[in-house]
């Protein structure tokens, strides 16, 4: 199945990686993440902190050098989105670096894209994605439509669930041609006329939005994909295995903080961690963490190599790396004890983010779904 | 930093004499994968292509070899022609030298065609690694070409009555008399022991010494006078376990493998090996693949429900693993070190799994697994003989304690 695909990280993308997990934790941590929970702040990431990050190459990570991006791909932007998992680092790192560039990068007539993607890789810009109408993930089955109008097309539809959609530049829209139609993708700037964009708070403090479209005018060359080319899975598995390696960056963190706590923490005379019930439970998830992490480069590589099971993995990357945030966030609160319940300890920001990172296009539940249906039953 | 990543990007570029290097090793390993593929191709029967029904479906090699079809024994003899039963070994000692990355690729080839293992052999998995680092140039030369032929059938002597979890209070005993060990004592839960040529037996050759510092390994033939293996009939309705008695049983001076009273470190060593071979379902002859389950529910209606998210819920652990083995192979060829106690996360995934698998294909098979005849009762027998891949070679328990020992760092 990957028999083709290198698994381990050259020297090169243990660079890239251990430059993620300097940067992000440096600039970008999960105090951050609650100062910014804290001041009510609207968009919850600071532009500056994107900038720099940008600057270092992460924004555009995925688009090529002659579109002023860094020319890395997807294994790399992986692990930026590990290293913003270890330190749920805000930044608007998957719907813009990864979701809209790769929209962007990938559509048919990309050639014309290419100053939008070299300001999202500077930074100066930044799209989402707009896809979700309902609130469990369904990307087949989208109401929002287009139809012909004077110049171009005219869309109609309601969105929820918008990453970054509160002071996006760009969006990115699902929509159908029709009423019956394939499902296109299509850029609509936030500026358009009868585009409205609402906040939504969420347990994990990030920037979520609905966005409604009345009667949006567009020209012809907003579409990005007719529906036919299959743009929008590939956007959308691209995302997926960036979540898949934030979701492991968090189980990561969560175990961290909690083989910690059992060093450290003492009850009946001795280290909580000299226990064999506690021991089990951490050794079984250390291995989990190891099947996530590994399912997610694979997810990852394909993506870059163009390999033919990209769905199969990508799907399998986020639902496994779903499944091991989830348990390691929930063990790590448990054996925390009360402290783990408490809005002080970072704990609960991750346990939270784990939900959230989880949810986030296509549950466990979603992606188990649809491996049967790639597997043939 | 944004030069950071652009340095970064350019030395993935064929500039440095470093990199070229590199290029040329790529190109020697992709002739190598063609020609592993012609070979295999005109070489490997399609009766071998075909998934194995379990253990007993796959020749074991030894004194008394035995095949169940010309095409088996077809199969074994070119693999043992090109060396490739033992690929990494030296070629001194009966093996092909090949590089890890050769291995690795020649592995990849078998498994892309579904191939069956040629042979299983603990000698191959188990004792012929050990004998390679810890033996003398004698027991190198003695053994290794034999095991590399599958000339010799081995079998593991370390359990004991009392001894299972808790293995290094062993009583079995050695006694030095000059020449020779005599060799005393009950070893149990010996896989063939009673088909085997040859035993690498735990015993304890220095009784005043402390738990683990007075045992020592012995290579024992097993047509010395004095050894007996009782079979032990199992829930699978097979008896591939034994009880082994030593009854003085002389056993030369030069058979002791590495130090006297050391042997503790070897047995550790041969546990890490057995237990990545339990991880890779070795046993099972053939990796299996993602939707192979899911491809034998019956056509034509839709699965239950539940069936299927389950189905679903183990190929992603499945396709999970494999990225795992994949993932920790590619970094030792490019020379990263291993996880922190390997074999025993490897044993216990690969158990799991197993385990899921088995448990899974009686679930889709209905009243028609549960049939227990000569005709029918593959299905329940792999499933019956797969516990034991969750009790032996240290249970999922034991491992447990040793990854959290020693990757975990709690004690």
């Amino acid at each position: 199945m990957f028999s083709e695909l290198s698994l381990s990280l050259s020297d090169e993308e243990q660079m890239v990686r251990d430059t993620a997990l300097a940067f992000f934790g440096e600039h970008a941590d999960v105090a951050r993440l609650r100062r910014l929970r804290d001041r009510e702040d609207v968009r919850l990431y600071e532009p500056d902190v994107w900038k720099a990050a940008a600057e270092a190459g992460f924004a555009g990570c995925i688009a090529s050098e002659a579109d002023g991006g860094a020319g890395l791909g997807y294994v790399a932007a992986g692990l930026m989105h590990y290293a913003i998992g270890r330190n749920l680092s805000p930044v608007p790192a998957l719907s813009s670096a990864v979701l809209s560039l790769t929209a962007l990068t990938r559509c048919a007539a990309a050639a014309r894209w290419s100053a939008h993607v070299a300001a999202i890789a500077r930074g100066d810009a930044i799209a989402a994605l707009a896809v979700d109408e309902v609130p469990r993930h369904d990307p087949e089955h989208i109401a929002a439509r287009t139809r012909a109008g004077d110049a171009g097309f005219v869309m109609t539809g309601r969105k929820v669930f918008v990453l970054d959609g509160l002071g996006a530049d760009l969006f990115i829209v699902a929509a159908r041609l029709d009423d019956q139609g394939p499902i296109g993708l299509f850029l609509v700037p936030a500026s358009a006329p009868g585009l409205e964009i609402a906040p939504v708070k969420t347990i994990d403090s990030r920037n979520t939005a609905r966005v409604a479209l009345h009667e949006v005018a567009v020209p012809k060359s907003a579409m990005l994909s007719d529906g036919t080319d299959g743009l929008c899975d590939l956007v959308l598995d691209a995302g997926r295995a960036a979540l898949s390696a934030e979701l492991v960056g968090i189980a990561e963190s969560c175990f961290a903080l909690t083989l910690d706590h059992l060093k450290q923490r003492e009850q009946f005379g001795v280290r909580i961690g000299s226990f064999q019930a506690l021991q089990h439970r951490m050794a079984h998830l250390y291995c989990q963490i190891e099947l996530a992490r590994s399912v997610s480069f694979a997810a990852l590589r394909a993506l870059d190599d163009g390999a033919g099971e990209r769905s199969l993995l990508a799907s399998a990357a986020k639902a496994k790396a779903g499944a091991v945030a989830h348990l390691a966030a929930n063990e790590a609160v448990q054996m925390h004890g009360g402290i783990g319940m408490t809005d002080e300890h970072d704990i609960g920001l991750y346990f939270k983010r784990a939900r959230a990172a989880m949810e986030t296009l296509g549950d466990t539940y979603f992606h188990a779904n649809r491996v049967a249906r790639l597997l043939n039953y | 930093m944004w030069t950071i990543l652009r340095d970064v990007h350019g030395c993935g570029r064929p500039m440095s004499g470093r990199v070229q290097g590199a290029c040329r090793l790529t190109e020697d390993i992709n002739d190598f994968r063609r020609n592993v593929r012609e070979w295999l191709a005109d070489n490997c029967p399609e009766e071998m292509r075909t998934p194995m029904k379990g253990e007993f479906d796959a020749p074991w090699g030894g004194r008394v070899a035995q095949f169940d079809s010309d095409a088996q024994k077809m199969w074994f003899d070119r693999m043992v022609e090109r060396r490739w039963l033992a690929p990494d070994w030296p070629e001194e000692y009966g093996g092909a030298g090949l590089s890890a990355a050769a291995v690795q690729v020649l592995a990849e080839e078998l498994r892309r065609i579904r191939a069956r293992p040629p042979i299983l052999s603990e000698g191959l998995w188990m004792i012929g690694p050990a004998i390679l680092r810890f033996g003398s140039d004698a027991q190198k030369r003695e053994h290794l070409p034999r095991i590399a032929r599958g000339q010799i059938r081995w079998c593991q002597g370390f359990s004991e009555p009392g001894a299972g979890s808790d293995l290094a209070s062993l009583k079995t005993r050695a006694e030095d008399r000059g020449d020779h060990w005599l060799v005393n004592g009950q070893k149990v839960w010996t896989s063939y022991a009673h088909d085997s040529d040859w035993m690498f037996c735990l015993v304890r050759s220095e009784p005043e010494a402390s738990k683990r510092e007075g045992i020592s390994i012995l290579l024992i033939d097993m047509e010395t006078p004095g050894i007996e293996a009782r079979p032990i009939r199992l829930i699978s309705g097979h008896a591939d376990f034994c009880e082994t008695f030593f009854d003085d049983v002389r056993v030369p001076r030069d058979n002791l493998l590495g130090e006297r009273g050391r042997g503790w470190n070897i047995a550790k060593y041969i546990l890490s090996h057995e237990r990545e071979m339990i991880g890779g379902s070795e046993f099972e002859g053939v990796t299996p693949a993602p939707g192979d389950l899911g491809a034998t529910l019956p056509r034509g209606e839709a699965p239950d429900g539940m069936l299927r998210a389950a189905l679903a819920d183990y190929d992603i652990d499945l396709i999970a693993y494999e990225a795992f083995k994949k993932r920790m192979a590619d970094e030792v060829t490019s020379g990263t070190s291993p996880l922190p106690a390997m074999p025993s996360v490897l044993k216990n995934l690969g158990a799991d799994l197993e385990m899921r698998r088995k448990e899974l294909a009686m679930s889709i098979g209905g009243s028609e697994a549960l049939r227990f005849d000569e005709e029918g009762g593959a299905a329940a027998r792999t499933w019956l003989r797969s516990r034991s891949s969750a009790i032996a070679g240290g249970t999922t328990e034991v491992q447990w304690n040793i990854i959290a020992r020693a990757a975990l760092g709690l004690k």
